[in-house]
């Protein structure tokens, strides 16, 4: 699945968020039919690809609809979000220059007026989910913040500050990710961000640091088997203005959709009250379910493509290079690298050891 | 009953007559009718009176003293006044005559006997004897009806419907107390304090009994019952939520947060409204039993005018018709009828006082410092929730979009409670519950505790923003200090709130508890005192007339 996902194709198409709003502008038309194209010779390959999922081919829509552009049999998302976060991310339509969002700066260990202006500060302001396990959470009996976010956080502060620790952590709700790095409130925003056109004209991305994709969550013994067919008449949990809404809106396999509350995490209180059959969400904070509850696990595979960045304010120029040059060396090592290590220790258990790769990066510079 | 002369008069004697009576009496079986008292009635002296009318028309000295006197004073001096309350006398005996054309004999003899009763004089004096005692005794038997009916209505007030009310109320505090305090414990984690444990469950358990005690007194208001099902049904799910929350952030899982914002959805959802709505309808019938305390006792009234109007009219015939001025009898009798009158008068004016001031002072004040209780706890349960659920729920649409869910539920609640929108300091608005609440307080002793509770709220406002100021920073375990510590947290100002607010809800309860008491024993011995004095005056009036009746044997 993975390796299909990372064909070359994939990158063409990937020019447009994937909420499924018409191309409005003469170029964005094109693309659209360009994309069209694309997804029509990836299905096409598809046929040949061994472990090619059906339903993928489901999810090309055709020219005539013009709208829902399915960039290489996956929708990208907006906003994979735990919670209602569409206020901040409105998509101002116009001329597009967004061919792909996740293209950041050229790493670069120099300091310039962003990094100078944290060493004075003397610690580290980061935006983070204390909610999200695995990713973002204080836990109630020691007070300490882990997860995966947060580890990459503190490799940032050990590397601008020469200390993990100097970090204030902001706990900041979904929609504030925006506002509170254009008001410089905090310094970066490392929580569970996926890096789409909306929120790239807003603020400035590091390049991707994981790779997540919209995915269903049910008990181990339910009869569901991911997003296809058995989803038909199940009662299925999303949460509000997120990605798996969307994504259900365009197709729902005949599930029934409960509505949407205000969390992801939300959706496994309904499932352990029997509320709801299936939880969808992407499968980095579903993995976090997962970890709570062992009688839950992913079903399927992952049905759309989601890279998470580290948010910063678009003027920090600086502050990006430096943030990617952590990423490289995060990433450098193969199996023994930080980002391995750090995939080990807080999500191999639910995602599957050795399943995810830290994504390759791409630059625009 | 001086009708009878003319209804007599026109048929025998041709006398002329009025158009009215003309009218009445043009019916010919009345002419046949009333030939047959004579046959009937007793011969010889018997005539004397039977023919009373003629007699007193033609001026015939009769033999009896009492009618010579009335019969000329009837044709010569009055004329219009003995017949005009005689009319309906008249009235109510015309209508019976068509009847009898084809009523067996019997029919006819007891018709008879009526006429006769209405035309002669001790027949007269027997019927208004009759009348005098019927009104009498239902002047006393509708005072104490209507009297001990707002008296039960009186003692529904302070025994059942603002017990109930208060138990309602009771009810609803102990669901928004447990929510709040289910959320401090939550995030006290690990370390709760037995003590908040402790208040959790005991207001868990007041709820429940307090629900159990409700739906047995419940009193068949539909509405009520339903609420309390709906109640029962809800609150062991809350508490189930609220235990899955707490066996999950034991864990250290962040589901327990969610549990926990799912139970404070399902309290503010289901559970609270039901309980207002129950509290409402208690508060309604409370109001009802106020209003049937105080409405006037108008029927007695009414009737208590007639029958002194009677027994005045009464006394008055007694006088023209023997110059004597005083019947004992009929003074007893109207002696008792206006002492019933001045007491039922006295009563009610005491009575809707008393009840009026303990509305006013006590119920009204109570409702509103209730409210205003409720909304300080919902206010902490959100003060707490806020950092329960550190940004998982944010406002999706209006004005509020973006802002933590649980931060602008706060603010609400503090605008209710002191108004200023958000502002931290001087008086409350006068339309805010505090604000009202200072109004309503009558005397220092309850204005006291609302100013109390006013300088807690603006303490809280002030270190709420402090903690808000420190969590919004990032240091969260210092804003958790400042929400749920001891000293200078703003736990400590919601505790000076609330105990301020329940010291004057119950000095309040107390008001209105002395004030209806006043109210409620304007009533006393007064049903049991109309019903003596009705006997008395019934019997004097009896008495009276009987004398009266008497000089004719």
């Amino acid at each position: 699945m993975r390796g299909w996902r990372r064909t070359p194709e994939r990158t063409d198409p990937r020019g447009r968020p994937a909420t499924g709003r018409p191309a409005r502008s003469r170029r964005g038309r094109i693309r659209a039919v360009a994309a069209v194209g694309a997804v029509g010779a990836l299905t096409a390959g598809a046929a040949v690809l061994p472990g090619a999922v059906p339903h993928r081919a489901d999810r090309t829509h055709p020219v005539g609809h013009g709208a829902p552009l399915a960039q290489g049999g996956r929708a990208r998302s907006d906003d994979s979000q735990d919670s209602g976060a569409y206020s901040d991310f409105e998509d101002e339509t116009g001329p597009q220059d967004c061919d792909s969002p996740e293209a950041s700066l050229r790493p670069s260990g120099a300091s310039g007026p962003a990094v100078k202006r944290i060493r004075a500060k003397g610690f580290l302001v980061a935006g983070v989910d204390q909610n999200s396990y695995r990713w973002g959470y204080r836990d109630p009996a020691t007070g300490r913040l882990g997860g995966f976010d947060i580890e990459l956080v503190r490799a940032i502060a050990a590397n601008i500050l020469g200390d993990p620790d100097k970090v204030v952590y902001r706990a900041i709700p979904t929609s504030q990710r925006v506002p509170a790095l254009r008001q410089r409130t905090v310094d970066v925003v490392v929580r569970t961000t996926t890096i789409n056109c909306a929120r790239a004209r807003q603020v400035a991305f590091s390049t991707a640091y994981f790779q997540a994709g919209q995915q269903v969550l049910a008990a181990r013994n339910s009869p569901i088997t991911g997003y296809d067919e058995t989803l038909r008449g199940r009662r299925v949990c999303t949460a509000k203005g997120s990605t798996a809404q969307a994504e259900l809106a365009k197709k729902s396999y005949g599930a029934r959709l409960l509505p949407p509350v205000p969390n992801q995490l939300d959706c496994l209180v309904r499932l352990q009250l029997g509320e709801a059959d299936a939880v969808i969400t992407d499968n980095a904070l579903a993995a976090g379910q997962a970890a709570q509850d062992p009688s839950v696990e992913l079903k399927g595979s992952p049905f759309t493509d989601e890279l998470y960045g580290v948010a910063m304010n678009k003027d920090d120029t600086d502050l990006v290079r430096r943030v990617n040059k952590v990423l490289d060396d995060y990433r450098a090592g193969g199996k023994h690298s930080r980002w391995q290590r750090a995939y080990d220790e807080w999500l191999a258990k639910d995602l599957g050891k050795g399943k995810t790769k830290p994504p390759k990066p791409k630059y625009k510079d | 009953m001086s009708q009878p002369p003319s209804t007599g008069g026109p048929v025998p004697t041709g006398r002329p007559h009025g158009p009215g009576a003309a009218g009445t009496h043009s019916v010919p079986g009345a002419a046949g009718a009333y030939s047959v008292p004579g046959t009937t009635g007793a011969p010889g002296p018997g005539g004397a009176y039977s023919t009373a009318g003629p007699a007193g028309t033609a001026g015939l000295p009769g033999p009896a003293d009492t009618y010579s006197t009335a019969g000329p004073a009837g044709t010569a001096g009055v004329p219009g006044a003995p017949g005009s309350p005689g009319d309906p006398g008249a009235g109510a005996a015309a209508p019976a005559p068509p009847a009898p054309e084809a009523a067996p004999p019997a029919w006819r003899e007891a018709l008879d006997r009526l006429r006769a009763a209405a035309v002669t004089e001790p027949g007269r004096l027997r019927s208004i004897g009759a009348v005098l005692a019927v009104l009498i005794l239902a002047f006393g038997t509708v005072t104490a009806w209507q009297v001990s009916e707002r008296a039960s209505s009186a003692d529904a007030v302070v025994h059942r419907s603002q017990p109930l009310s208060a138990d309602a109320a009771r009810i609803y505090r102990s669901l928004a107390d447990a929510d709040a305090t289910a959320a401090g414990g939550f995030l006290a984690g690990a370390k709760e304090p037995r003590e908040v444990r402790v208040r959790y469950e005991r207001d868990i358990r007041t709820a429940s009994t307090r629900l159990a005690k409700a739906a047995a007194n419940t009193g068949g208001s539909a509405a009520g019952r339903e609420q309390i099902t709906r109640l029962g049904e809800r609150l062991p799910v809350y508490t189930g939520l609220v235990e899955a929350a707490r066996a999950n952030n034991r864990q250290g899982l962040p589901l327990g947060g969610a549990y926990l914002r799912y139970a404070n959805d399902t309290m503010a959802r289901e559970l609270l409204p039901a309980a207002r709505e129950l509290y409402d309808i208690e508060s309604a019938r409370l109001d009802q039993d106020y209003t049937e305390a105080k409405a006037g006792p108008w029927a007695a009234v009414a009737i208590g005018v007639a029958a002194l109007g009677a027994l005045g009219w009464a006394q008055w015939r007694h006088r023209v018709r023997t110059n004597r001025v005083f019947n004992q009898g009929l003074l007893v009798a109207t002696g008792c009828c206006t002492a019933m009158m001045l007491w039922l008068a006295v009563a009610h004016g005491m009575a809707r006082a008393g009840l009026n001031e303990s509305n006013d002072r006590g119920a009204a004040s109570l409702r509103v410092l209730n409210q205003a209780r409720i909304d300080t706890l919902r206010a902490r349960g959100a003060e707490n929730l806020t950092l329960v659920a550190r940004g998982a729920d944010v406002v999706t649409e209006g004005p509020d979009q973006g802002r933590d869910a649980y931060e602008v539920l706060f603010q609400e609640q503090l605008d209710e409670l002191v108004g200023g929108s958000g502002r931290a300091e001087g008086p409350a608005a006068p339309d805010s519950l505090l604000g009202r609440a200072a109004a309503l307080a009558d005397d220092e002793a309850g204005r006291t505790p609302v100013a109390e509770a006013l300088r807690g709220v603006r303490e809280w406002q002030q270190r709420h923003r402090t903690a808000r100021e420190t969590d919004d920073k990032g240091d969260y375990d210092k804003a958790l200090k400042t929400v749920i510590g001891k000293e200078g947290s703003t736990g400590e100002s919601f505790d000076r709130v609330d105990t301020a607010l329940s010291r004057a809800l119950a000095h309040e309860q107390r008001e209105f508890r002395s004030a209806a008491d006043d109210g409620r024993a304007a009533f006393t011995g007064l049903a049991v005192g109309a019903g003596v004095l009705a006997v008395l005056g019934a019997a004097g009036a009896v008495l009276g007339i009987g004398r009266r009746l008497a000089e004719y044997r």
